[in-house]
């Protein structure tokens, strides 16, 4: 008796893992694949209509009309949808940041003024509810920065599918500097225009100074051949100053971006990216005449100033671009809602940009400035096979993105927001639990 | 004698002055006009008299001195409604005690904020100026008009709006007085707050009841009770004059407080924020409950974690009246395309769609009879874009509050301000720290944190 219950449980205990393991979200799927019949976005080629894309080994094999569909291929009919290359956004902390005002569940900022060598790719949690949540909408790339201080740390670029960092890694990492600044950092910032200047200035003579001993490090590096005494912070800045990795610098008021414009020439500072820019529109010609990329973002806020203009950020890319600039656009949003890039693209594109110029900001031009253009951006033929379908244009509320790919893998069209709908939409039981 | 009659005069004029809201005439021909509660009229004229729609239909004629507005090619659509945000406000958060009751928003009305423009410049007419979360029970909230440019701030109150009062549940209230040894710490304590406060209003109805019967009665010598602004404003609520607006998350505290306001009889309540209202959209909706939402902010902190941005479909679909707010300057600019949202997150049609943002924002606050849709007889609060407002393209142009022209795109100069603050130097850069996103709810309330912990809310 005892036994048959035992046998029983067990059967029971089985039978619910099974169900439990039925509950997970499905997996992505890796294979060959046929687009068909669509309309693609190429972003660098055009617009091919009734085109046909063909995924396998993780990459776009071929792109065009006329394509022959492999052998075993899975097609997926486009006839009436587009395809777009995934979406980067230039500005998260996906991974590092799960829900705020928890430390806890916060992994975005390191102490210490000076730590570049503070590595997002370490911290960044494969598992976080946000990755399928935003890349069900298509944004597939993000570069993840850790904030905090002068130089924060190091920000990489990963994609929105693997189960381990590497696997999401995208081959781009750069040293983050939060540039010294003259602003305000809201309306309950309550310091004097005297103790914020006070504060820049020593701010900028410690950044000054960190170079100069990262150049100094350099040296002796070079000349010891990596056998001087261990600086883990100069260590992290040392590609930064022989030119192989590049310095992002964030700064947003116009006169901290001459500033800096300033310093980067002054230090010879080999490769740079501007980040957030928001006054950038009032100095975009000295931007644009220092050859250096913006990742610029928010889209959607307020102007930096009472009198300027109310539209001034949802301008700002567009005038930066008129001026010559590459612009990269991000979200840099609070809310994990990176799922709202194409918002920001879009805004900026009716504010001024243009449709095509706020595209390229979101897919081509952010893999240029992080150098994967050989692999993100586009729908070219041997690129990573990182795009998207949809029945629209991606830019409007109400298109629909019915299919994700991440270097070849098909992702699940499922996140916990939308499992949250299909569970509650009509929610069984009711009002009254007896039927 | 002279000096009394010019003292009187100066009074008088200065009492005409200060308490008239100004309104036009005007004529807004060939657009599409999206009515939203009696659908989409294309190629149609809006005349409007003395502030208020007169007629809606075709080739209509605009008397001598009306202005006239060609929107053809346009999009005519009734003023977005806010039913959460805190612009126009000086103060928020009155964070000293977890029932505020006898304070009020309206005494703390700022005209000279530009955000009031910038909303006009997202197509807001209407928005519901509320206290803070920091208090269980917080204070009064004020309805008012953007009428930028008046300087009166009377003149932004929209006159006659039904009263009502800001509640919190939730994380907010328990950080701001459990964290300083004050129940609430837990949201038991919340409940107990609340039914402790309606339980004392009930007795302070009660005695004045029992004193007002009893002072009619010859011989009776008796002293009245002591006035008590925050009880009389809590038996308000208990009467049914004050539209509770109540900021929470989380399906639990949806359901209790339901319980609470079936116990004391409160019938008009409206959750705010509410992102879980999702989980007991059929509680809601069987209780007449209405839902004032994010589009599709979560995260920010773990009661909104489990979020969907399907919310407002839910909730919609089954039946509760549901608005889609701001409680932020900048998202308030574009409210239009936060109700977009829903299209792609639950399918709303059109008309669903903009209701969320016009004609059910308006019964939230009561005021559905003046203002949200586009109808004969109802005040002229209209936004007009250059595209449908649901397109990411679409631009507003021109928004108009009582048949005043507020916002023009194309005339207005880039300086907007009308009042300069001397303390504010010309290269002031304010930069918001949207990343460490927090509703604004909590502004004013964080000095408590800073004294009382040493701890700065706004830092991660």
């Amino acid at each position: 008796m005892i036994r048959t219950i035992k046998y029983i449980a067990g059967l029971l205990l089985l039978l619910v893992c099974v169900m439990d393991l039925g509950a997970q979200s499905p997996k992505g799927k890796y294979g060959t694949f046929a687009l068909t019949n669509a309309s693609i976005e190429t972003v660098t080629k055009g617009v091919i209509s009734n085109g046909t894309v063909i995924i396998r080994n993780g990459k776009i094999e071929a792109v065009g009309t006329n394509i022959q569909v492999p052998q075993g291929a899975e097609v997926i009919d486009c006839k009436g949808s587009w395809i777009y290359p995934g979406m980067i956004d230039s500005g998260t902390r996906l991974g590092l940041f799960e829900f705020g005002q928890a430390p806890q569940a916060t992994d975005v900022s390191e102490l210490g003024d000076v730590v570049p060598q503070m590595k997002a790719l370490t911290a960044i949690n494969p598992n976080s509810a946000a990755i399928p949540i935003n890349r069900i909408s298509g944004v597939t790339t993000t570069l993840t920065l850790p904030e905090g201080d002068l130089f924060s740390g190091t920000a990489a670029l990963v994609s929105l599918h693997g189960y381990t960092p590497d696997q999401m890694f995208e081959g781009f990492e750069a040293v983050l500097l939060n540039f010294p600044r003259t602003g305000r950092r809201g309306p309950f910032d309550r310091r004097s225009d005297e103790d914020i200047k006070k504060a820049t200035e020593k701010s900028l003579l410690r950044i000054s100074e960190v170079w100069e001993r990262a150049v100094q490090y350099h040296r002796i590096d070079s000349a010891t051949k990596g056998k001087g005494t261990y600086y883990p912070e100069m260590q992290a800045m040392l590609p930064v100053v022989r030119g192989e990795m590049a310095l992002i610098i964030d700064v947003n008021a116009a006169r901290d971006i001459q500033t800096a414009l300033k310093w980067i020439k002054e230090k010879k500072i080999k490769k740079v990216i501007l980040s957030g820019v928001a006054e950038g529109w009032r100095v975009a010609d000295e931007i644009a005449k220092a050859n250096i990329p913006v990742l610029a973002g928010p889209v959607l806020e307020l102007p930096t100033r009472d009198y300027d203009r109310y539209d001034k950020a949802y301008a700002n890319p567009g005038l930066l671009r008129k001026a010559g600039v590459k612009v990269a656009i991000k979200t840099d949003d609070g809310h994990l809602n990176y799922r709202n890039l194409p918002y920001h693209a879009g805004f900026a594109a009716a504010y001024g940009m243009g449709r095509e110029e706020a595209l390229k900001a979101i897919t081509i031009v952010p893999a240029e400035i992080f150098g994967v253009a050989d692999k993100l951006g586009s729908i070219e033929q041997g690129k990573s096979a990182t795009l998207f379908v949809c029945n629209g244009d991606p830019f409007e509320p109400k298109t629909q993105v019915s299919q994700v790919f991440i270097d070849g893998w098909q992702m699940p069209m499922v996140s916990r927001q939308t499992l949250l709908y299909d569970e509650f939409l009509q929610r069984d039981p009711g009002v009254a639990k007896e039927k | 004698m002279k000096k009394i009659l010019l003292i009187i005069c100066i009074a008088v004029l200065a009492q005409q002055l200060s308490a008239q809201v100004e309104r036009g005439n005007m004529l807004i021909k060939g657009g599409t006009v999206l009515t939203v509660t009696k659908g989409t009229l294309e190629g149609t004229d809006v005349l409007v008299t003395n502030g208020k729609i007169a007629q809606v239909g075709k080739n209509l004629t605009a008397p001598a001195g009306y202005k006239v507005i060609d929107a053809q090619g346009m999009f005519v659509m009734p003023g977005i409604i806010d039913a959460h945000s805190h612009a126009g406000l000086d103060a928020i958060n009155e964070g000293t005690s977890p029932v505020t009751a006898e304070v009020n928003t309206g005494d703390a009305l700022n005209p000279f904020q530009v955000n009031l423009y910038r909303a006009l410049g997202g197509g807001v007419t209407t928005i519901h100026a509320m206290h803070g979360s920091a208090n269980a029970i917080g204070g009064q909230c004020e309805t008012i008009k953007l009428r930028f440019g008046v300087k009166d701030p009377e003149l932004l109150r929209m006159e006659g709006a039904p009263r009502t009062i800001k509640f919190a549940l939730g994380e907010n209230p328990t950080r701001v007085h459990g964290g300083g040894g004050i129940v609430p710490r837990t949201r038991m304590g919340v409940e107990f707050v609340i039914r402790q406060a309606f339980s004392q209003a009930k007795e302070y109805m009660a005695a004045w009841d029992t004193y007002n019967k009893q002072k009619i009665q010859k011989g009776f010598r008796g002293a009245p009770p002591a006035y008590n602004m925050r009880l009389e404003t809590l038996a308000d609520v208990l009467r049914g004059n004050i539209i509770v607006h109540c900021h929470s998350y989380r399906a639990d505290e949806l359901q209790m407080m339901l319980k609470v306001c079936k116990d004391f009889g409160v019938k008009r309540i409206v959750f705010q924020h509410v992102n879980e209202g999702f989980k007991v959209a059929p509680e809601l909706a069987a209780y007449g409950a209405m839902a004032s939402v994010f589009s599709d902010w979560w995260a920010y902190k773990l009661e909104v974690y489990y979020s969907t941005a399907y919310n407002a479909a839910i909730l919609t679909k089954n039946g509760v009246t549901t608005s889609i707010n701001s409680d932020d300057a900048e998202l308030m600019r574009h409210l239009y395309h936060e109700a977009a949202k829903t299209q792609k997150y639950g399918d709303l049609n059109d008309d669903e769609a903009l209701s969320l943002i016009t004609i059910n924002p308006a019964r939230q606050l009561g005021i559905e009879d003046r203002v949200g849709s586009i109808e004969t007889g109802k005040e002229a609060d209209i936004a007009i874009f250059s595209k449908h407002p649901l397109s990411i393209y679409a631009i507003p142009m021109i928004t108009v509050v009582d048949g005043i022209v507020r916002f023009d795109r194309s005339k207005d100069p880039d300086d907007m301000r009308i009042f300069v603050d001397p303390r504010q130097s010309v290269e002031t850069t304010t930069l918001r720290e949207t990343r460490n996103a927090h509703e604004q709810c909590m502004e004013g309330a964080d000095y408590m944190f800073v004294k009382m912990f040493g701890l700065n809310l706004n830092e991660q």
